[in-house]
């Protein structure tokens, strides 16, 4: 794991330096972990498709959070390409983006397996993985933390439905914007 | 000597060690750390004497109200009545039959949206302001649905004030009935100017209802001298339990309106063809109360009374110039909301860094604050922002809890930069 020196270097000479050692938060990081933080910067799948042939979207009302997500099939009905445009936290971002990667060379019901199993890991964690599910689950397998932050779980599970409404829905069919 | 240092001599509201072991939970340790509480404009800890009155009550002194003829039914009716008279004297209310107890401000605001609602007629308005909780937004939307009167919305400023010019001119055509409006600002920490707002509001014929969920917790409130004509708040904010709140209203208000529920403690009597009404305030009471929270109340205020609102306004107040400035200090924090007269409500926001992995990151160290739109959804969309994170203080906050609020959030940008 990778800790940037702010986080792990002593406080500065604050006058309460005791009690803000004692609150300091190194093991904040176990869900904001490299892969996590890199992709929510750095998101490799941003943007739209010209040539989607399907959309999906989703808002989390809470907080605001929305994810765009187009895809393209090819002839054989799987996933050949797949963006999105997030505006959200880290999480949110993070899952876009895996997600993203996640669903190419896959269709629907290979999708909803996937998720399934995402599903299965954030209630039970990832420990509650055969290793076969660890494998299927691949980089999002970064997410598991978010089995101990119940509150996060609904950050991560936003993308997901908005792919899922972009495996049956066409750009600019009624009800693709949905959320 | 540090600011913080000489902040923490001349405590106004005296020994603070003393007064955060009156809360038990500020013992605990989140995720290992000792517990940094900013969230009590969400709810408020609550003091063992509040835990024990309720505790106390439910051990040896406790049966229905108003009804039984037996020693137990009675003293615990005088016990639950006795709460009332509580409530008046915290906000200066003329007369004990005017307060009336209801389940929290949502549920009181809803009973004049109903009631005082049924009284105004199509082409009156209901006017609001743009930062209101959506307690205080969606009761009148359901009226003007219902009753096809108008809502209209008077703008903030960009400091995250009442535009008190644009709220005039609403007034000035005389079809508003009613203004109904928070007295502080649950997002901003905004303090209305309420008896400015009352003056302009009767001076054309309207009608005010104050909503004082966070601001009867951070000052003194007299709502005679205010001249509101409803005011309300709910008691697990006032270190109180939940389930809690309180309606007050003029009396000749009260007598006009109709009732909000109808049921048993709320009659004079029934029969299958008509009923009549209770006396107030048990017109506007049905069903059996929540004693053992009104009990609780009761105790809260016994509590805060005990410390004195203008020794904790002074308290809160210390801890919020602290807070601003050190959050100022921030590179990248803004702080949303610039009211000149302000309580100890903080919202912010920290560039690259979505409010909830702030927050997230802060309570794995220990430190509580809220994040998302705080129930203040239009406001929010005037701000421009999709969610704020937001450090509340109570009366058992301290300057080194907010250093450390500071500390933690220079780490966290730092790790978001
Ligand atoms: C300004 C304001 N009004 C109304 C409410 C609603 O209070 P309650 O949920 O107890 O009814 C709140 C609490 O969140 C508040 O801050």
């Amino acid at each position: 794991m990778c800790w940037p020196t702010a986080w792990t270097g002593s406080v500065a000479s604050s006058p309460d330096t005791v009690l803000s050692e004692a609150n300091a938060v190194p093991d904040g990081a176990s869900l904001y972990r490299e892969l996590v933080m890199t992709r929510a910067r750095r998101p490799e799948r941003a943007g739209a498709l010209d040539d989607a042939d399907g959309e999906g979207s989703g808002t989390n009302p809470l907080c605001g959070d929305t994810v765009q997500v187009w895809l393209r099939r090819g002839p054989d009905g799987l996933v050949q390409d797949a963006r999105h445009r997030t505006r959200g936290c880290a999480i949110c971002a993070a899952a876009a983006d895996l997600v993203a990667d996640a669903v190419v060379g896959k269709d629907a019901g290979a999708f909803a397996l996937l998720e399934r199993r995402f599903g299965t890991m954030l209630q039970d964690g990832p420990e509650a993985l055969s290793m076969g599910d660890r494998g299927a689950i691949g980089f999002l397998l970064a997410l598991g933390d978010l089995h101990e932050y119940p509150s996060r779980r609904k950050c991560a599970l936003l993308p997901f439905s908005a792919v899922r409404q972009a495996l049956v829905h066409r750009p600019g069919e009624p009800d693709g914007g949905a959320g | 000597m540090s600011d913080a240092a000489v902040l923490r001599r001349g405590n106004p509201i005296g020994d603070i060690t003393a007064l955060r072991a009156d809360f038990p939970i500020l013992e605990e340790r989140v995720h290992g750390k000792p517990l940094v509480f900013l969230d009590s404009a969400a709810s408020a800890q609550k003091p063992v004497q509040v835990i024990d009155a309720m505790a106390g009550a439910m051990r040896a002194q406790y049966a229905n109200v108003h009804r039984g003829l037996h020693w137990m039914s009675e003293r615990t009716t005088e016990a639950y009545e006795g709460v009332r008279d509580k409530v008046r004297v915290l906000i200066n209310a003329p007369s004990r039959e005017e307060v009336v107890f209801t389940r929290n401000s949502t549920e009181a605001i809803n009973l004049v949206a109903h009631s005082f609602g049924s009284l105004l007629k199509p082409g009156q308005a209901v006017l609001i302001s743009e930062m209101e909780h959506h307690a205080n937004i969606v009761p009148w939307q359901m009226l003007r649905d219902r009753a096809g009167i108008e809502l209209r919305v008077a703008p903030v400023t960009e400091a995250g004030e009442l535009d008190l010019e644009a709220f005039a001119a609403l007034l000035a055509d005389g079809r508003v009935g009613l203004v109904a409006i928070t007295h502080m600002s649950n997002v901003l920490g905004t303090v209305t100017p309420a008896a400015r707002i009352v003056a302009l509001a009767h001076e054309a014929g309207a009608r005010v209802l104050l909503d004082g969920s966070q601001a009867v917790v951070h000052r003194p409130v007299d709502v005679q001298a205010l001249g509101a004509d409803f005011y309300v708040f709910t008691g697990h904010k006032l270190y109180g339990p939940t389930g809690i709140g309180v309606l007050w209203a003029r009396r000749e208000l009260l007598d006009a309106m109709p009732p909000f529920m109808g049921g048993g403690d709320m009659i004079g009597t029934v029969s299958f063809e008509r009923s009549t009404w209770a006396e107030l305030p048990h017109k506007f009471e049905a069903g059996t109360p929540a004693i053992i929270e009104a009990i609780g109340l009761g105790a809260a205020i016994d509590y805060v009374q005990s410390i004195g609102l203008d020794r904790m306004q002074a308290h809160e107040a210390e801890l919020t110039e602290h807070a601003l400035r050190r959050l100022d200090g921030i590179d990248g924090l803004r702080v949303v909301g610039r009211a000149a007269e302000r309580g100890g409500v903080i919202s912010f926001t920290m560039e690259n860094a979505h409010a909830h992995d702030v927050a997230t990151l802060l309570d794995r160290g220990g430190i509580a604050v809220r994040a998302g739109n705080h129930c203040a959804e239009p406001l929010m969309r005037r701000l421009g922002l999709s969610s704020t994170a937001r450090a509340s203080f109570g009366v058992y906050n301290t300057v080194e809890e907010v250093d450390v609020l500071a500390d933690s959030l220079d780490r966290v940008r730092g790790f978001f930069a």
